[in-house]
């Protein structure tokens, strides 16, 4: 892809200083817990935004909090570039190194400290993925709600970074909803306890601003998440519409009668082919756009709440409804769906867009996006978190042709233009990295910006933390 | 008596607060001022008041979204809500009777100490409904933050880092918050005479239980003769509540009594009675009587809270009442309001936090009313003050923590 996106210009000190830098990490690490040969770097040279890709420095793997601690006390003191990573699968470019950054990786941190049924809370090393929390306590009843379709690989400290959502978030909230503490360490080294197995912060909700910060305030080293008791059952509907536009409106009547399902899944015609070719989820072929509205609870709970959804489908001319008849047949349903990026990915190279709008909005910005690809002569597959009107549209393109991943980018920030102007915004989930960094004025002004950038001081006056990120790169204030 | 501000639009505001920089002119910031008395006493020269900015600016009951100016009437709001059939989702209390206050507690009063009543349990806080802000900052210059959206992860959370700030960060002006469908039916599960310790395993019990219970409370037998007729005299009263489809709570009510039942006779409140003995949980009513003794708000680990209860009853007199499934518990104490065996206690039981909601002047003046932080977290959040307030004028004092002598040990920090 064109290299339009730039990262700040490498620190030349610290360039000058790699040996030196290399040998002094070392000492602070365990056996094993540097890297820093070219051949091993590679595999930390980009994240899920493939389209940029530099080698860091070298990659610390520390094993406790004291070693996190020790490396940022030092890079602090060196004026050393950091960029904290879990298993790099941002969207938005959040994890990718530059060339004068330690990139620091949570990957050997990954144990369940404790699980602790009475007060429903687990608190876990941030380099543990999201799904082990679940199955770790699902065997008694619970669950960790918000669940990414990257759930398998992604770790609890990325999802406090891009502050992560999932299908079933509509009823649930995203991370910062079912977040109670972190141990964070700050880039000089301090190393602060926010929050706990209580509820609310103490002071200032600096857990709050935490979650979502993208690696820019400090590094998550400890979390205690709140879990849940699993409902009775759960059981996933598929209603199929002519166009997306029912489909569209359905959500926004559904919503707007009161009634709010676990989750409701939006695919377009384009979104059906490519899951139903790779997943066989039994998906209908013959509609233009398709929900999955998954409804749980006691079997009169499910009963009584499908009912009403498709009576509304109903009044948007739904041409199928079917629901899922056994636990397979569930499991097929999420599994079409949880595999459509990777499903896409096999037939095109894509971006993916994150954008919310409001409800009322989805059937007009869904309009827009299709007008705005096929303007640029490209294809795009939708398939997103329709009740809480967060997008994601695929716009596909090919990465060996440079002219159309051009038109590729300029569809992505066409189509989020539109998101802010329908009162949404550029990211729902997936964050804005370096992908989304340059489009910030969008929907910010300069003095919005400003405050966010001076509270950031606040947490590492030097801005060495993930610096090239989230803030677009001129017009940052002095410390 | 101080001058009193109100601006009637978020352009005088800024005018008035960027006047107020220059001249180092602190400012208390209040809404409706029904919490007064609450937090530390502010040192300031001048009022800012929110209420002349008010009104529902818009309001979207199809996308479950309001846009409200900070100085509307609560009631307003609730008004408004309730003819579209939908609610705050985070129940805030009504705590004019336990503080004796009166007045109109605004919208943006409310966010702005983060205040969530029983169903924060399972519904969030407060500040999990906020969706976006519109404030303006120390300097005068008027911030946009977060929008209108539920998922929105485009910068830093800045709506997170103003709810709960107590007018020490920025002067909110506008807030955009995220509300819920009423729910169609509501019942209590009732279980009678249980002591504490016991409460807390059913409470717990209840919450593992995929019977979704929006709000888990326990009233010991001490307090709990002064609730509605309907739930209280014998005894103490533990509460489970639940809501949705009225064909769900039956069922969900049948089954989750059913899983109860070993722990003490089972009792079902209908819709009407459920609702009345919420609303006394809510709003504190069986600590309402005695004004003059001092009353604490902790938050612990829910399993923790009778603990709590049981360490202190050794050394003080108390009478408590025990909301989010014990991690919440209201704490009235007989004589002095014991800051320090209170939060040692809190902290050797591994952790929550302490605020004084009511206490005699005297025995306000030289205790902390918000639980003070360790120092490098301290020091952060002074920092972060120092961002947003850069000239210290943003109701000095009121968060800080407070020294013997009643004075402000960070000046204006906070
Ligand atoms: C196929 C696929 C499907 C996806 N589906 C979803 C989805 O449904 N919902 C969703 O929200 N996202 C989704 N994502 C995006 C991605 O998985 C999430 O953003 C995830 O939370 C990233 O976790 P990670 O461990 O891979 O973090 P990384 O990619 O390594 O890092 C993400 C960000 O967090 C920071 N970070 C990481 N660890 C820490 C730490 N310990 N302390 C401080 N900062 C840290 C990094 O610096 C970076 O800015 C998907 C991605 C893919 C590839
Ligand atoms: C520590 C504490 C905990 C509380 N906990 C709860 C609770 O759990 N549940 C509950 O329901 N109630 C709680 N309350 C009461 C809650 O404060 C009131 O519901 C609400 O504040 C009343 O609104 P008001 O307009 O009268 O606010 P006020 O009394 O005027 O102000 C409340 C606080 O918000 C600030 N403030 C108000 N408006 C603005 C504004 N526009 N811009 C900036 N700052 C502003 C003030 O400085 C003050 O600190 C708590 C209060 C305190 C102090």
């Amino acid at each position: 892809m064109s290299q339009t996106i730039a990262f700040l210009p490498p620190r030349a000190d610290v360039l000058s200083q790699r040996a030196r830098i290399i040998a002094d990490l070392a000492t602070l690490l365990p056996e094993g817990g540097l890297v820093h040969e070219a051949r091993e770097l590679v595999p930390f040279e980009t994240d899920a935004y493939v389209a940029y890709r530099q080698l860091p420095l070298a990659v610390a793997l520390p094993r406790t909090t004291q070693e996190v601690s020790a490396v940022l006390e030092y890079c602090n003191r060196h004026g050393i570039p950091v960029v904290p990573r879990g298993a790099g699968t941002s969207l938005c470019g959040g994890a990718i190194p530059q060339p004068d950054a330690v990139v620091l990786g949570l990957s050997r941190m990954s144990a369940i400290l404790e699980v602790d049924l009475e007060n429903r809370v687990a608190r876990v090393q941030a380099g543990v993925t999201n799904l082990s929390i679940s199955e770790t306590v699902g065997p008694e009843g619970f669950f960790y709600a918000p669940d990414p379709s990257s759930q398998l690989a992604c770790t609890i400290g990325g999802n406090i970074g891009m502050n992560s959502g999932g299908a079933h978030c509509l009823k649930y909230g995203v991370t910062t909803n079912n977040l109670l503490g972190v141990t964070l360490v700050l880039m000089d080294g301090t190393v602060i306890t926010l929050g706990g197995s209580h509820l609310d912060a103490a002071g200032y909700d600096l857990l709050g601003l935490v979650c979502g910060s993208e690696g820019q305030l400090g590094v998550v080293t400890e979390a205690t998440v709140r879990i849940l008791a699993k409902a009775e059952g759960a059981r996933p509907v598929l209603f199929g519409f002519a166009t997306s536009r029912e489909a569209g409106a359905c959500v926004a009547d559904v919503i707007a009668a009161g009634i709010i399902p676990v989750a409701i899944e939006f695919m377009d015609k384009q979104a059906i082919e490519i899951c139903e070719a790779f997943a066989k989820a039994g998906y209908p072929l013959h509609v233009g756009a398709l929900l999955i509205v998954e409804v749980e609870g006691s079997e009169a709970e499910m009963e009584a709440m499908l009912a009403a959804i498709v009576a509304i489908a109903r009044r948007h001319g739904v041409m199928t409804v079917r629901e899922s008849q056994s636990a397979t047949e569930a499991a097929l349903i999420w599994k079409g769906r949880k595999a459509a990026f990777g499903a896409t990915g096999r037939i095109a190279d894509y971006i993916c867009m994150d954008g919310t709008v409001p409800l009322g909005k989805l059937s007009h910005v869904l309009q827009r996006t299709e007008e705005i690809c096929t303007g640029l002569g490209l294809r795009v597959a939708n398939v997103f978190h329709a009740g809480d009107g967060n997008m994601h549209p695929l716009i596909l393109f090919n990465a060996n042709d440079p002219a159309e991943a051009a038109k590729a980018e300029t569809a992505g920030n066409e189509i989020l233009k539109v998101c802010v102007e329908a009162g949404g915004c550029l990211t729902g989930e997936h964050g804005v990295g370096i992908e989304k960094r340059d489009l910030m004025r969008f929907q910010f002004s300069d003095a919005d910006l400003a405050q966010q950038m001076a509270v950031r001081y606040a947490f590492d006056a030097d801005w060495l933390l993930n610096p090239s990120k989230v803030f677009p790169l001129d017009g940052r204030p002095a410390a | 008596m101080n001058e009193v501000h109100h601006p009637q639009s978020e352009a005088e505001a800024c005018d008035l607060i960027r006047q107020a920089a220059e001249a180092g002119t602190a400012l208390s910031l209040i809404g409706g001022n029904t919490r007064a008395g609450l937090g530390n006493r502010v040192a300031a020269d001048a009022v800012l008041c929110s209420t002349g900015l008010a009104g529902i600016v818009d309001y979207e009951p199809g996308e479950m979204v309001m846009t409200a100016r900070a100085g509307t009437p609560l009631g307003a709001i609730e008004a408004a809500l309730s003819a579209n059939n939908q609610m705050l989702a985070f129940e805030p209390v009504d705590h004019r009777g336990i503080m004796g206050t009166q007045g109109e507690p605004t919208i943006g009063g409310v966010f702005l100490s983060n205040a969530s009543g029983p169903r924060r349990l399972s519904a969030g806080a407060a500040r999990d409904s906020l969706l976006g802000i519109r404030f303006v900052n120390g300097r005068g210059a008027a911030i946009r933050a977060g929008g209108r959206v539920m998922k929105n992860v485009t910068g830093l959370d800045l709506v997170k880092l103003l709810a709960g700030s107590h007018g020490t960060l920025g002067f909110v002006t506008e807030v955009t918050f995220r509300v819920l469908p009423r729910p169609e039916s509501e019942a209590t599960i009732v279980l009678r005479g249980l002591d504490d310790a016991t409460a807390t395993k059913a409470m717990a019990a209840a919450m593992a239980q995929p019977a979704d219970v929006s709000a888990a409370a326990h009233v010991p037998q001490a307090v709990a003769r002064t609730l509605p007729e309907a739930s209280g005299q014998a005894g103490a009263v533990t509460a489970l509540r639940l809501e949705g489809l009225s064909a769900s709570v039956t069922v969900r009510a049948a089954s989750l009594a059913a899983r109860l039942s070993d722990f003490a006779p089972v009792d079902t409140l209908d819709a009407a009675a459920s609702a009345g003995l919420w609303r006394a949980i809510r709003d504190v009513t069986p600590l309402q009587a005695h004004q003059e003794r001092p009353l604490w708000r902790v938050s612990v680990a829910p399993a923790t809270g009778h603990r709590l209860i049981a360490d202190l009853r050794h050394h003080a007199e108390i009478d408590a009442l025990c909301d989010w499934q014990g991690g919440l518990v209201w704490l009235e104490m007989g004589g002095a309001p014991q800051a320090d065996l209170l939060r040692r206690t809190v902290a050797a039981l591994g952790g929550g936090h302490a605020t004084l909601m009511r206490a005699s002047e005297d025995a306000r003046a030289g205790l902390s009313a918000f639980e003070p932080q360790p120092a490098p977290i301290a020091a952060l959040s002074a920092r972060i003050k120092a961002k947003l307030d850069p000239a210290g004028i943003f109701s000095p004092g009121r968060m800080a923590p407070v020294l013997r002598s009643g004075v402000g040990t960070t000046g204006r920090t906070g």
